[in-house]
């Protein structure tokens, strides 16, 4: 069984802004799984859905099963239980993400206190441990927020991810505030963690390379929408989606600041939520669009083994 | 002249947009009708009433008549219809409360960008002061000046604006660092933005929200200070007043034989024009910044 | 709060501020000094600039003749030059001796220690009594804000807070005091006991003389607290930080007490202390109105007369507990925020 199972997840605002658009994805239990997209995508949205954590004015529909269980109609208290224990996530933006008033070890140890009724000195025994697993000295437990570096606070982010021994991680941009040093060293400290404690890993970027150089798979999204899925190799050096060809090609090398926002050879910007175009979302901005594009929205099929697209061209030729 | 029409174009447009925004504020409109009113009242008072309500001498009533059909509000000490009286103070109430917010808001304000913006020994000089003058008991303040000055209008207005300065400064100063502390800011500074183009393009509309807020409240405030200072007897002795109304009522001994009809209107103008104010200070801070969710 | 206050008391332990906390303090403690300095400087002057002879000023009204007036400028030291007046008016305003009250024949200082505890207890009950409430009510709004008891919370306190204190206090004067209509006067119009009661019987007494002005003081005090409080529990509810607390699997009254509360006292706690100076001055008006026997009465009755040392002396009494206040503010502010004062 699929250690995450996403089915048909759609997010929507009011009453027409659709973040997310009937996703599937899966990840199986230790894998590692990649998503990308520019942003506003729905990638982030898609990653506080997974426990539920938007905000109250967010409906969703369709299912989230993890270990089996749906996230979606879980009641409050097992919410509780499975928040951290059963998947944990690393913020982007470490600086916001900690409360500034509380002292980094008493925040790491806190879902220790939580779900594990641990005692305090246990707990903080705990923390140690998990410090020195990022990397960060035992004694910086007694540090607050702002006394921590870009690099050392996403490290406490990751540390307190991993507190409960979570089966699954969810990183969302874990290193986009950082410079292209310290984001390779916590790339490979992520990697090292999650492949030793055989940890399921989602990580959303808008950098392809990133992801196709840690994850086993890779989803591209376009518009609330998965439109390219596939093993991570493939989509980055032989994406089959007209965006994902895009995307590849805007992303030479790692955490280049200048491509994050308009990726090279692509014009226009994405699509307004609230204002879907007609067809492929991605026609008004298609380097190859057809005329059918306008009014055709292809569902995401098999372009080559293991290896799905949602394009009337790559789908179109293999019926 | 293109540029010009065009600019006027954009402004007429903000305006709208600001309210078609506002008027999906129910409270702030209620503030703004009550508002409104009392302005034209207060305006009209000379048509309305006449000129001669505040006459001591030539009185049309006894005094301190009950409520009737001749004086809907009954009649002071010296006969006056309280009715009138309570319309000739609008006058007053309005012009000090308007015009000390303005004086206050307007030196806070300057103090607190100027503060925020330069920093270093200069901000600590200037903050130096504002906080002496912060934790100065403005009410004490404003009293004593009215004390040691002349009785008129301008003293009340003078005492008020230059003692509650000091909040909006502050407010406003540590609006101003938070905005400069914004990376776009820093991105302003690298491609040569000087100081004057940083304080007025960048951290005046980041702060105007907050001023407006601020004047708004600065009104309410300024007008319960100035019916305060006239109930001490403080306040210009030769205007009505709403302050001065409550000062007269319990001299005439309102309180102790419950003459409640003599007390209750003055207060209850008060308390209305402040909350109007207050009112439409929310509605107009909810509509600049939505993220605070206030109003509504 | 309870997480505010747990962090202050730890403050003895942290490495980080053995150092740094003490150069703070002793430049607050400067900074008061300071403060309290421009206090005597400002009162000095002040008085002084009114038109005319400060002592024809003093006895206004009063019939004095040539020689009371001769002794009135020796004793008060007017005939001595104006920087010799002020080094010998801050001296003594440092012993504690802040010049003789024309209207009482009493110095300023004893007529001050006379009457500040009945202030005290009053102001003190009204403020703790309008911040833990406004605290409260404040927090709840934020937390369900826009909803109806949110909507209901703030137009309540705005109403109140919109009203003049004095009148408030007049108008419960003739209501429960006096009595209108059917009902009858159950409060006592003024003053702070009877006279006749002791032991028990007097605490209550005085409790009973205390509940229409603290009513007063708490219904126009407690909107600014909520306020304050809504709106900066407001600005901290979009924090990043509570999404964290929530995907930890934390209770949300959890993550509202240990994480949103603690960010959102921070700027309401500096506000708290400044009302706690009002301590002195901000009862001037009920004081007043229920002839409370306190400092707020004694300033009402300096100004009618007007006598101008006593009001001089009790504006820096005033001035010298918000500079008070306002120094224990400072100091206890980085013990709650750790970025602060280091």
């Amino acid at each position: 069984m699929n250690l995450l199972d996403i089915r048909n997840l759609s997010v929507t605002y009011g009453t027409d802004t659709a973040a997310v658009r009937g996703v599937d994805l899966t990840v199986e239990a230790g894998r590692k799984l990649g998503i990308a997209g520019e942003s506003g995508c729905g990638k982030s949205t898609l990653a506080l859905a997974l426990l539920r954590l938007l905000p109250a004015s967010a409906r969703l529909s369709g299912q989230i099963l993890l270990d089996g269980e749906d996230v979606l109609t879980m009641k409050w208290g097992r919410l509780r239980a499975v928040r951290w224990a059963g998947a944990s996530i690393v913020f982007q933006g470490a600086m916001h993400s900690l409360n500034a008033v509380h002292r980094i070890g008493d925040q790491i140890a806190e879902p220790l206190l939580v779900h594990r009724q641990a005692t305090p000195p246990a707990a903080r025994r705990r923390v140690g441990e998990l410090l020195e697993h990022v990397g960060l000295p035992t004694a910086r437990a007694d540090a607050y927020p702002h006394e921590l570096s870009g690099g050392q606070r996403q490290r406490v982010m990751i540390a307190m991810a991993l507190a409960c021994d979570p089966r699954l991680i969810v990183a969302d941009e874990p290193t986009t505030a950082l410079d292209v040093m310290i984001q390779a060293q916590i790339l490979r400290l992520i990697e090292q963690l999650v492949s030793e404690q055989n940890i399921a890993l989602v990580m959303i970027s808008h950098d392809l390379a990133v992801l196709a150089d840690t994850c086993d798979r890779l989803a591209v999204m376009y518009a609330g929408r998965i439109v390219e899925e596939g093993p991570a190799r493939a989509v980055y050096d032989a994406a089959q989606h007209p965006y994902g060809r895009a995307l590849s090609a805007a992303f030479p090398r790692i955490g280049d600041p200048a491509s994050r926002r308009a990726p090279r050879g692509l014009p226009g910007d994405p699509p307004d939520p609230a204002a879907l175009p007609s067809g492929c979302t991605f026609h008004p901005r298609c380097p190859v669009a057809l005329e059918v594009c306008a009014s055709e929205d292809p569902p995401l099929a098999e372009a080559a083994p293991g290896h799905r697209s949602a394009c009337v061209l790559t789908t179109g030729s293999r019926p | 002249m293109t540029t010009r029409s065009l600019l006027w174009r954009r402004r007429r447009d903000s305006v709208a947009r600001f309210w078609r925004r506002f008027r999906t504020h129910r409270a702030g409109l209620y503030g703004l009708g009550a508002l409104a009113l009392i302005a034209l009242v207060a305006l009209g008072a000379p048509l309305l009433v006449g000129g001669d309500v505040q006459s001591v001498t030539n009185a049309p009533g006894t005094a301190l008549e009950s409520p009737s059909a001749r004086f809907p509000l009954g009649t002071d000490q010296f006969g006056r219809s309280l009715l009138g009286l309570l319309v000739w103070g609008a006058r007053v109430s309005l012009a000090v409360g308007l015009l000390a917010a303005a004086l206050s808001v307007a030196i806070g304000t300057l103090v607190g960008i100027l503060a925020g913006h330069y920093g270093g020994w200069f901000s600590t000089i200037v903050m130096r002061i504002t906080d002496w003058f912060l934790v100065m008991p403005s009410l004490v303040l404003a009293i004593v000046l009215a004390t040691v000055m002349s009785r008129s209008m301008w003293t009340v207005i003078l005492a008020i604006g230059i003692t509650s300065w000091p909040t909006t400064a502050r407010l406003v100063r540590a609006q101003t660092i938070a905005v400069e502390s914004r990376p776009y800011i820093e991105r302003a500074t690298a491609l040569g933005g000087g100081h004057g183009h940083i304080m007025s393009r960048h951290v005046l509309p980041n702060v105007m929200p907050l001023v407006l807020s601020q004047t708004t409240l600065c009104i309410s405030t300024a007008i319960l200070t100035e019916a305060t200072l006239a109930f001490l007897g403080l306040g210009d002795p030769t205007v009505v007043s709403w302050g001065g109304m409550l000062q007269d009522a319990r001299e005439a001994g309102a309180v102790s034989s419950g003459h409640w009809w003599y007390l209750a209107p003055p207060g209850i103008a008060i308390a209305v024009v402040a909350l109007a104010f207050t009112l439409c200070g929310r509605a107009i801070e909810s509509v600049l910044n939505p993220r605070l969710g206030a109003g509504r | 709060m309870t997480t505010a206050s747990a962090s202050a008391g730890a403050v003895v332990e942290r490495s980080g501020t053995a150092t740094a906390y003490p150069r703070y303090l002793a430049g607050k403690l400067g900074g008061a000094a300071v403060s309290l300095f421009a206090v005597l400087v400002t009162s000095f002057f002040l008085f002084r600039i009114i038109p005319g002879d400060p002592v024809k000023a003093m006895t206004q009204g009063v019939p004095t003749s040539a020689e009371q007036l001769a002794t009135l400028r020796r004793q008060f030291g007017l005939d001595l030059p104006l920087w010799q007046q002020f080094t010998d008016y801050c001296a003594k305003a440092l012993t504690g001796d802040l010049g003789m009250s024309y209207q009482f024949r009493a110095p300023v200082g004893e007529l001050v220690a006379q009457k500040l505890p009945a202030t005290l207890l009053l102001t003190g009950v009204a403020v703790v009594i309008y911040s833990a409430l406004g605290l409260w009510l404040g927090t709840r709004s934020a937390w369900r804000h826009g909803g109806l008891g949110d909507r209901l919370n703030t137009g309540i306190a705005l109403t109140l807070w919109s009203v003049p204190s004095f009148w408030l206090g007049l108008l419960l004067i003739i209501v429960f005091s006096v009595g209108i209509g059917p009902v009858p006067g159950m409060f006592p119009t003024g003053g702070m006991e009877s006279g006749d009661e002791t032991g028990l019987a007097y605490v209550i007494d005085v409790a009973h003389h205390m509940v229409l002005p603290v009513l007063t003081l708490v219904a126009v005090g407690y909107a600014q607290t909520l306020l304050v409080m809504r709106a900066s529990l407001l600005d901290e509810m979009g924090g990043d930080y509570l999404t964290t607390a929530r995907a930890k699997g934390l209770r949300d009254d959890l993550v509202r007490r240990r994480h949103a509360v603690p960010n959102a006292l921070l700027p309401t706690i500096t506000m708290i202390f400044i009302n706690l100076g009002h301590v002195a001055a901000g009862s001037i008006l009920v004081e007043t109105v229920f002839s409370w026997p306190g400092l707020g009465g004694l300033f009402y009755q300096a100004l009618s007369v007007p006598d101008l040392p006593l009001v001089q002396g009790l504006f820096v009494v005033f001035a010298g507990a918000m500079i008070l206040m306002n120094l224990l503010a400072d100091l206890l502010y980085p013990l709650l925020d750790p970025r602060v004062g280091r």
